[in-house]
């Protein structure tokens, strides 16, 4: 049996401010946590408990952790040192997922820019000695165009259609177990290496259809890569189109198939023009299937459907494998001028994509 | 030109859900009929099965016969696409095209249906459509502002100056005022008025007020129990609805001591 004591109400109530502010810490305590996890990892460094830059740097921020959370617990409670934890931690990951991304761009772009000339971009290398400087990558440039150009005449069409099948034509229940098979296959193909794909093109297409090795078949190879990515970044820009949309368009009495292309569509547009060019940045650095599909080249070479054709990826791969230092130079060079144009081209086409779809007010 | 409704018999299903069961009335021309009901009584599901937008849901349809002037909209050969063009829809939540601009969303219903028409024609029915919807001396001065950038009141005009620019026989509006502040209802209400005129309009409300102040005829719709497809209990005048109903249901739910 348990009695409930009544406890006595206190003599003097806290001041409303008080009980409304909560105790905090001062502005200045992640700071002054900062700095004493930094100087106390340096004299562990100086007793040689920890070495090196990372290792000191690694027991400041763990001691930094400590310290804040610590006090915050004491002094503010629970639900305050959580806070504080978990706002670390969004923090540490954001910067620990932005530094290779940051460094990657810097590095290519410090040792890239030195091989950067007109001749370097307006001349192949026909002619040149791979081992010595000189020469260019305008014959990659167009190779690579016309590949990933081809390439997206072909997947996005495609892939836009399979996706406005998948969430506009999949009410009955017979085609919506056709969709979850498709959605499926589609799911499976996002995993499929870019090796393996190069083999089934160079197995399916060269070798028993006897295409040419060429820039085309490099394009279905690239194609069939991009597709996955196009459905299902499409498919989820057509899902978040409100049903009122399509029911006010259709009781209008405007046909199916116009509502489709011409109220969902555009309405979706950013959404997808966004991971077309996704699926364009992920085939444009594909090496791989290239080398199997069109092998590479030093010269130009403007007809994709014969030949050997050179592209920005396998120009990098050839002459970083080249091993000189004027060949590794051309090699970051290349890698420059491919994310440049990637690069070029995604905000092209955010531009074409705030200037056709929805109208902002 | 407005043109008569008579269902009979009419089941709507969802799947293997049956929402509203052997509803039969009929809707004189150039006349407001209200529906009106507790929510989940069918009343927006019958409105919907008037021009075909039922079977737009998956796996959505209907059994028995909605006649427009003695023909039967769900006869084989009829075409649901010609059926919303004959009887327009306005909608609880006003939803202009979001890619179009003020004039091309009034017009939308027109310039994707496929056949060419002039800019002359195109701006007159714009201004038409926009006066009768009491909306353009509001937006005379940016028809080709975003449709989006309206207030919700005049967003819901606008999406009324739409479905009458197409010039349908009948026009259904399904709770078009519940998302509007008074001042922009009255504004709806004003607009019913002056188009029964030339349309024949079905209203489905959750407000009895306005059902009495904007309709002829009143139908009441009721749920007999949770699982069961709502009923039709009774369709009479407006007045007598209200004032001397012949059913026990009808009463407790006008006089609010339904749940």
């Amino acid at each position: 049996m348990s009695t409930t004591q009544m406890t006595p109400a206190p003599a003097t109530e806290p001041a409303l401010h008080d009980l409304l502010a909560g105790r905090q810490l001062p502005r200045w305590a992640p700071l002054a946590a900062a700095a004493a996890g930094i100087v106390i990892s340096l004299l562990l460094n100086l007793i040689s408990a920890v070495d090196g830059v990372a290792g000191t740097a690694v027991v400041a921020a763990i001691l930094f952790v400590i310290f804040q959370t610590g006090w915050s617990l004491r002094v503010e409670g629970r639900r305050h040192a959580v806070d504080r934890l978990a706002t670390t931690a969004v923090y540490a990951t954001f910067v620990i997922a932005a530094t290779p991304l940051i460094a990657v761009l810097a590095t290519v772009f410090v040792k890239g820019i030195k091989v950067i000339s007109m001749t370097f971009l307006t001349h192949s290398m026909r002619n040149v000695d791979t081992q010595g400087p000189g020469g260019g990558l305008q014959h990659a440039i167009v190779g690579t165009f016309q590949q990933v150009g081809l390439a997206a005449l072909m997947g996005v069409p495609l892939g836009i259609l399979a996706a406005i099948y998948l969430v506009e034509y999949t009410a009955d229940a017979k085609s919506s177990r056709l969709a979850r098979a498709i959605g499926f296959v589609v799911d499976v193909m996002t995993g499929v290496p870019s090796v393996i794909v190069g083999l089934f093109v160079y197995s399916a297409f060269i070798l028993t259809l006897g295409l040419p090795r060429s820039g085309f078949a490099a394009a279905i190879a690239l194609a069939i890569l991009m597709l996955p990515v196009v459905v299902r970044s499409t498919e989820e820009m057509l899902r978040i189109v409100p049903r009122e949309l399509r029911e006010a368009s259709l009781a209008l009495g405007i046909p199916r198939w116009r509502t489709i292309t011409k109220i969902v569509l555009p309405t979706a547009l950013a959404g997808i023009i966004t991971g077309v060019m996704l699926a364009i940045a992920r085939i444009a650095g594909e090496t791989a299937p290239l080398l199997l599909t069109t092998f590479l080249s030093q010269s130009f070479n403007y007809n994709a459907f014969k030949g050997p054709q050179a592209a920005l990826p396998t120009f990098i791969w050839d002459q970083f494998t080249s091993g000189t230092q004027a060949s590794q130079d051309r090699a970051w060079g290349g890698a420059l001028v491919l994310i440049t144009i990637v690069m070029l081209f995604y905000a092209g086409a955010r531009l074409i994509a705030r200037f056709t779809g929805v109208k902002k007010f | 030109m407005a043109k008569r409704i008579d269902i009979a018999n009419l089941d709507a299903y969802y799947g293997t859900f049956k929402a509203v069961g052997d509803v039969s009335l009929s809707i004189e021309p150039k006349s407001v009929t209200a529906f009106i009901g507790p929510s989940g009584c069918g009343k927006s599901t019958v409105l919907r099965t008037i021009n075909r937008m039922h079977e737009v849901i998956p796996r959505a349809y209907v059994t028995g016969q909605v006649l427009l002037d003695g023909e039967d909209i769900y006869g084989p050969d009829i075409d649901p696409v010609n059926v919303r063009r004959t009887i327009g829809m306005v909608f609880q939540r006003p939803n202009p095209f979001p890619t179009m601009s003020i004039s091309e969303n009034v017009v939308a219903g027109l310039t994707l249906d496929g056949k060419k028409r002039s800019k002359a024609e195109l701006d007159s029915i714009v201004e038409r459509s926009l006066r009768q919807a009491n909306l353009w001396e509001e937006v005379k001065e940016r028809l080709d502002r975003p449709g989006g950038g309206l207030s919700g009141g005049q967003q819901q005009r606008l999406c009324i100056a739409r479905a009458i620019a197409v010039q349908p026989q009948i026009l259904l509006m399904d709770e078009p005022c519940s998302a509007l502040d008074p001042i922009s209802t009255l504004a709806i209400e004003d607009l019913i008025e002056q188009l029964k005129a030339d349309y024949t309009i079905v209203i489905v409300t959750h407000n009895m007020q306005q059902a009495a102040r904007v309709s002829e005829t009143t139908a009441f719709f009721n749920l007999p129990g949770v699982g069961q497809p709502g009923r039709l209990v009774e369709i009479a005048p407006t007045e007598r609805i209200f004032s001397n109903p012949t059913q026990e249901a009808t009463e407790d739910y006008i006089s609010g001591r339904f749940g």
